[in-house]
Parts: structure tokens; sequence; C-alpha cells
């Protein structure tokens, strides 16, 4: 009865060779630094890459196990496993299935708002001319619910939107009824200055379960010098409409993201303290978007990426230390990218995928029944530029708009791993394309990475963001940890004037 | 506590199971009853024909019509209410339920197609699949009440091939509610067509116990002494997911394992993240462990650094982890709220010292064989560890 034991040598004999599967690699701190098709990382010591390229790795080293347990070689000692490699990679596309989950709704243009960093705003418009008809309405709701998504989310953007309430609740019943019919889940966000929102809106809002997104750029005088409007008081506004809308929604209902003008970029801090004192628990540092009216003011509002860049890490060294004083608040560009990098899954973040969150992810209907790719898509179509104009809500179909030529264009364009600078990148399977932004910044689709302001924000990001997950201080991964597992996140929403 | 006692048995031409009664009973209640007669009591007068069996100290009369086991040696463990086997004219009687446990085991089979190192129920090269499914099948419809949990183990219990899918839809019928936990090493699955299979038998509470010792193929296969059994369970563990059929993963903490526990444990949380737990458990000094102790000997109180960072390393990604056989004098006070007193009943023990222990009611204690080899460490603790009052107090 008594078996024999073997030894090692005879379950995990020393391969005389060595296969690779497909990475990607890159130097980050004098290390090397390989990620593998499903995101999984690796540090190894410098000249590794080489030596695998050599076949010189001693497959007896530890080095060698660790490369083989996440998948950057096989041998023939065990089976590749490339079925588990697939389900991972599968995983890492998740964000694909299941059809468009964003619907845009550009309820009006107009807007008691002049701020200069503003894609599509129009002041002085009368009432009817820049508002959505409730023909237009009725086609955009059916059009949404054609999606094959089984939930989806309504947001109403403009413009200021709650200047055309009574549209808002002319749609919100319909779109109920049919998401009912059709066996849909439905999320509903208002992007808002709140500047005009009174109790009756806000008890609408409870009743139908809506909830708010808003702007607060930081402290009085940067928000009031973003985001000007009669009587110079849009933070005041903002704080007052903020605490009325928590009072009546509940705290959860309420979001607010910033934009980064370049009056905001020597005060990180104090915009991070400003979202502390009020209570926010994320805090989202955005570039400003080089889209629709921006772009004439640059000269005012613009800056350099580099500029951005320091920004933004002096900001998250900031929102790192107030956590770490006990307050939890997460930056989250940094958490997005951390599910990316340090997770099996993927996010629903519309601007950071690839193949790109256009129309496959988001689609935007304006106010006059154009369908558009991205919220920047019909930001472009303000500077007279209709490139990702994927059609009309009266005249196509769901088939229509996502075969026609627009939208055949940009997704031949929406794959990183097939564009120039991309497909070899290390940060690959944790970046995006983004071809609208490229599109509009660079006047080509594909872009070009070595100038783009898209890619060093990111290359810079990612790699900042690695080097914080090498040093490995127990306090920042635990903040960190607490972020990707945070039920606090801005999802889908994305540009909310 | 034990489970085996022996006697001289006549009368049987084959196995019995039946329920003790230390009660002689009326004749048209004997019916699956064995009368279980204490030290010095003396045999019922009369007819004792109906009763499955008798169990009794003293030597029996040979012509007593039902089969018995007379001359039986140690009793104190047979309680009225227990399921016993009788194994024909071996005379062994054998324990295979106490109503009063909370632990429960359906032991389903003795062979295995692994052979690790650390086994602590070595496997045997013998063809009892057909027997043992038949005693288990009457073990089933003996039970009452049904309990909460049942752990189905072995040997590797898929090796029964249809036989285990006959057990458990007869566990589905006759109690739905208790909830089912297969110990295998998850090989079968491998093959698409017996995941689905086992699925298809729609237990509404079944789970898989399936062990993983490296992220490492060949160390994992020199673990388990089997070649390819790391792809095997890899695969397995994919395919029983894929199909709905829910996960544990365990691992035994030895000196084999403890090297690379936190790339396994990450290997589990990139791989693997439908787990559902990860059950982190000390060494069993029994079966073949003490043949292999050089080999797997580390003393727990020498790991808690591997093992902290690797508990961390899951709780952190809100992976659901337990540590299982660990002393919590041995454990490090930030582990002890993963720590589950995991061992059975009739297994624990506590050490002298343990009697002067203020954590002792909420400690797992030690497995009764460890008796001969456990941690250096064990000690009374005087009192509790700054944050672990509320710990101790919610159990």
């Amino acid at each position: 009865m008594a078996r024999t034991f073997y030894p090692l040598e005879r379950f995990a004999p020393t391969p005389p060779t060595f296969h690779l599967l497909p990475f990607r690699f890159t130097r980050l701190n004098g290390k090397e630094l390989l990620v593998n098709e499903a995101g999984e990382f690796l540090f190894v010591p410098p000249g590794t890459v080489q030596q695998l390229a050599d076949e010189r790795v001693d497959t007896d080293s530890e080095l060698y196990e660790d490369l083989k347990a996440k998948q950057f070689v096989y041998d023939d000692a065990s089976s590749p496993l490339l079925d588990i490699l697939a389900t991972k990679v599968r995983t890492k596309f998740d964000h694909m299935c299941g059809g468009t989950k964003l619907h845009i709704f550009v309820v009006t243009l107009r807007c008691e708002h002049s701020c200069e960093y503003c894609q599509v705003s129009r002041q002085t418009a009368t009432r009817g001319e820049f508002d959505m008809s409730t023909a237009t309405a009725d086609r955009a709701i059916e059009m949404m619910m054609d999606s094959p998504a089984r939930a989806v989310t309504l947001e109403f953007q403009g413009g200021e939107p709650l200047l055309a309430f009574d549209l808002i609740q002319y749609i919100i019943p319909r779109a109920k009824k049919l998401a009912r019919e059709r066996g849909k889940d439905l999320d509903i966000v208002v992007c808002t200055n709140l500047a005009c929102v009174t109790d009756d809106i806000l008890l609408y809002f409870r009743d139908e379960g809506v909830k708010v997104s808003t702007s607060l750029d930081g402290p009085a005088f940067l928000h009031n010098k973003n985001r000007p409007r009669p009587g110079h008081n849009s933070y005041e506004k903002a704080i007052e409409g903020i605490e009325r809308s928590r009072a009546i929604l509940g705290v959860e209902s309420v979001a607010a993201l910033m934009t980064t003008t370049a009056a905001s970029l020597d005060y990180a801090p104090d915009i991070v303290d400003e979202y502390v004192r009020r209570d926010f628990h994320s805090i989202f540092l955005r570039p400003i978007s080089p889209y629709g009216f921006a772009v004439k003011t640059r000269h005012r509002t613009g800056y350099e990426m580099s500029r951005f860049l320091e920004f933004y890490k002096q900001g998250l060294a900031h929102v790192l230390k107030v956590n770490r004083g006990g307050y939890r608040i997460a930056e989250v560009y940094t958490q997005i990218l951390l599910t990316k990098m340090l997770t099996p899954h993927s996010t629903r973040y519309v601007d950071m995928q690839s193949p790109a969150g256009e129309a496959w992810s988001v689609l935007v209907y304006n106010y006059d029944g154009d369908v558009y790719a991205s919220d920047e898509s019909r930001m472009l179509a303000e500077m007279r530029d209709w490139t990702f104009r994927l059609g009309n809500v009266h005249k196509d179909t769901r088939h229509t708009l996502f075969t026609g030529d627009p939208a055949l264009q940009l997704f031949q364009a929406s794959c990183n791993q097939a564009l120039a600078g991309c497909s070899d990148c290390a940060f690959q399977s944790y970046c995006a394309a983004d071809p609208v932004y490229h599109y509009a910044t660079q006047g080509d689709m594909y872009g070009h990475r070595p100038t783009s302001g898209f890619c060093a924000r990111n290359m810079e990001v990612i790699t900042h963001l690695f080097s914080l997950i090498e040093e490995n201080d127990r306090d920042t991964m635990r903040i960190f940890w607490s972020w990707i597992n945070g039920e606090r996140v801005i999802r889908e929403v994305d540009v909310c004037a | 506590m034990r489970l085996t006692t022996t006697g001289v048995a006549r009368n049987f031409d084959r196995g019995i199971v039946g329920v003790l009664t230390t009660e002689h009973l009326a004749p048209e209640k004997r019916v699956e009853r064995v009368l279980f007669l204490a030290a010095h009591e003396a045999l019922p007068d009369g007819d004792l024909s109906g009763y499955r069996a008798i169990l009794s100290h003293d030597e029996l009369p040979d012509t007593l019509g039902v089969p018995y086991v007379g001359r039986l040696r140690e009793s104190d463990h047979l309680k009225n209410g227990d399921i016993v086997a009788l194994e024909g004219n071996s005379g062994v009687v054998r324990s295979l339920y106490r109503p009063y446990e909370l632990h429960h085991h359906l032991f389903v089979t003795e062979r295995c197609n692994s052979n690790c190192l650390m086994c602590s129920q070595p496997p045997k090269d013998r063809d009892d699949v057909v027997a043992l499914t038949e005693r288990n099948l009457e073990l089933i419809r003996l039970i009452e009440p049904a309990p909460p949990y049942l752990t189905i183990t072995g040997g590797e219990p898929t090796l029964l091939g249809d036989n285990l899918f006959t057990l458990i839809a007869q566990l589905k019928r006759s109690m739905p509610d208790t909830e089912l936990h297969v110990l295998t090493n998850g090989r079968t699955f491998a093959w698409p067509d017996y995941a689905l299979r086992f699925a298809a038998l729609a237990h509404p509470k079944i789970s898989l116990g399936i062990p993983l010792y490296s992220d490492f193929a060949g160390a994992h296969d020199y673990v388990v002494q089997a070649k390819g059994a790391f792809d095997q369970t890899v695969a397995g563990l994919h395919q029983a997911a894929r199909n709905g059929i829910r996960v544990e993963i365990r691992v035994v903490l030895h000196k084999l394992t403890i090297p690379r526990l936190t790339k396994l444990a990450e290997y589990i949380y990139r791989n693997l993240a439908f787990a559902e737990h990860i059950a982190l458990m000390g060494l069993e000094y029994t079966g073949y462990t003490p043949r292999n102790i050089d080999a797997l000997w580390i003393d727990p109180y020498d790991y808690q650094n591997e093992l902290e960072e690797a508990v961390e390393y899951l709780a952190m990604r809100t992976m659901n982890v337990s540590i299982y056989n660990h002393q919590l004098c041995v454990l490090r006070p930030s582990l002890w709220r993963y720590a589950r007193k995991s061992i059975s009943d009739w297994k624990t023990l506590y050490l002298p010292e343990c009697e002067r222990c203020s954590a002792l009611p909420a400690c797992g204690g030690l497995f009764q064989w460890a008796v001969k080899k456990h941690s250096d460490h064990i000690h009374a603790i005087a009192s509790l560890p700054q944050g672990t009052a509320q710990i101790y107090s919610s159990r």
C-alpha cells in the first residue's frame, strides 16, 4: 500500500527551452516592465527582455517561474493554458459586450453661464431655436432603447438642461415606460450647473430617482473666474445647489466634476481641499477639452500638457495625503487606471477604451436630432465640423448609424492595438484610442503619438502610477485599493458644461 | 473522538448500515435499527428479530437469529442515534454519522488520482466504489434530521463516475436544504462534458473545494505527485466557473507552498477571481505527512510574514479568505479575524497550557494528531492583544 514519492525533477523537469507568449515591455525606474495581453505585469531585472529574445533565461530560476506563472512564456513541461489566457483577455474587453449603455440627450444649448472653456453653450438664444423638439425626443428615446444593452443610462446635457425642464419632464416618463416594455434597467443623470435649480425640480428628481452631476472647479475665487455668469455668483449658486440637492436627493445622488484651466494650475491642493470641505469623496482632476469654444479661448484657458501633468501629480499627492489623514477621497482618473492595471476587470469609462468608446459605449442625441459618436463629436460640430455625425434620429436606425461611413471611418481608427506608436507600447492594455481627440487636435483620427497630448498624458500618468505601485508603500496601496473597491465611481459622466 | 471499534461478528452475509438504539424497541419500531447494549447490559428476553443487528460487550449466543457484533472493545464513543456501518465478518463498527456533531462527512472512496505528499487520508488502490456508494445511499436515507452542511470527501470523489451523480441526486431529493461541499482535486472537471453534467444536476446548494498549491505548474504537480495535475485543476476550476458551479480554493501551508504564497494569491486573484472562498490551511500531522515531514515541516511561527502578506493581498482585493487549522497563539494578531474554528469536533485537541489561555474560547485548537508535532510557539495568552477583543467576543 505504501506508495512511492517522486522528487521534484520528475514533475517539474527543467525544460531545455521555452516559447514566448505575446507581451509588450518598457524600461521603468532602472528595471524592465513586461505587460501581457491581459494586462498582468512583472518588473524584471534590466536585460531580461534581451535574454527572453535570445532564449537565454535560466529555466531553473525563480524569474523563470514568475514568467511562466504570469503567462509570458510557456514550455513543453505543461500546458500553455491558452484558454485561461483567452478568458482573461476577454474579461478585459467585457465593456465591449452588450451594446451602447450611455445615451446623452442635449435637450437645449441655452445657458445663463458664459464659461470661457465651454464647448457648446449659447447664452442669449431665444427659447425654441436651440431646444430639442418632442418629436426628436420621441425618436431619440426609441433609438436609445434599441440598444441591446440590458442597462442604459440617460444623461441630460446642454447648455443648461434645467432651462428645458419641461422637456426633461416629457422625456423621463416615456423613457421609463419603454425601458419597462423592453426589460431594461434605466439610470437617469442630469448634468447641471444647479444655478436655476428649485425645490420643485429637485422633488421631481427625487421622485423619479434622477441623479445630479454638477460642476465645481475649486474654491470661490477660482470657480467664479472659470465660470462667469450674471452676478458673478456661480460658486455660491453651485454650493447652495449642491446642499439643496443633497438634502432632497441624498448625498449619494449628487456628484461634482472639475475642469482644469490655466488659472487652476497653481491651486491643485486648494481644489482638492474644496472638495473635501464640501464633503465629496471623489474628485476628477480633468484637463480642459480641446474642443468647441475652448479652442477659440485657448490663449486664455489652455496650457501645455506638461503643466497639467505637474498639476495632476501635485493634486494626486495631496489627495493621498488627505486619505492618510483619514478622509476617504478618490481621484477618479487614477482609480480608473488602477482598475485597469491591478485588476482582471475592465472599466466602463468611455474615454479610456480600446476599441474606443465612441458610438460603442456612448451616443449623443443633439437638440436638432443629429446623432454623434460622443460629446466631443458634437462639440466639433458646433465648430462646423460634422465628421463624427453618425446620422439623424429622424432618418436613421441603429443599424444605419453603425454602418454609415462616419461610423466605419471612426471604428477603423479606434483600436490602439493597431495604431502606430500604440501597437508596441507597454501600456497599450491600460490605455485607449481616442480618434475624436486626435482628429480635433491633429487633424487625423489615427493621430501622431510623439506629439499627442493624449499620449503624453497617459504615458506620464501610467508611469507615475507604476512607480507608486513598485514602491509598494503599504498605506498608499491600501488607499488605492479602497478606491478600486469603492462604490463611488463617476462612471460615464463625462463633460458637463 | 474515535471513528471505529471492533468485536467478534456473527451471522453477517454482507455489510449493514443502521441507526443505533440504546433502548429495546417494540418489533414494529426495529426497522433500520441496531440495538446497542451498554457494558453489562443483559440481552433482552424474547424475540430479537427485526433489528438490523445487535452490538454487545458480551459474548452472544450463536443461536441468535440476528447479525451481531459481540465482545465489542471500545464503545464510549457510540451514542443513541448514531449511524454506523457494520463491515461484515471483520467485526469493524464504523461511525458514519453523529447527529450531534457540527461537521458531517460523506466518505465516498479511498481511491485517488493524485498522491499528495501531505495527504491526511492516503489513497488505496482498491475498487471500493460500488460498495461505498451502496453504503452511502443507505446512510443518506437514514440521516434524520437533515444537517445544515455536509462534506463529500474521499479519496477523489469524481473517480466515482456516475455513482457521484447518483449520490448528489439522492441528496438533492432527500435533503435539498443541506449545503453540500465536495472536496475534489478538480482535475476531472477539466473535461467540459463532466463539468456540464455536474452542473446539470442543478443542486441548489453545492460547491467544490479544490486545492491549489502553487502558481507554478511544476511545483503544484510535485506536491500532488501527479504530472499535468496543475493544468487539469486550473482548467477544471474554469470549467466549473463557466458552468456556474461555485468553487473554493484550498491551500495547505508547508515548506513547499510558503515560498510562493503571495504569488499564488496573485495567481488566484488574476486567474480565478471567481473563487468564492480561499482557505489557507495548516498542515495535518497524519496520513502521509509524518513520512514526508522533512520536506514539509516549517513551524507556522516562521511563516507569519508570508501568511500575513498573502492574506492582506487577498483581503485588500475583497477576496474572501480564511485561515484554517491554526492556533491563535501562533498567529499574528492582525490575522486573528481570518482564523476559523475549522477542525472537526472529533479531531480537536487542546494542550495542557491551553487551559490557562484567555483566547481559548476563540481558538480552533489543534488536530488530535498534532500532539506528536506542532508549533514550538504554542503558549497560553495571558491577555488579549489590543484590537482583538471584538473578534474574541463575536465568537
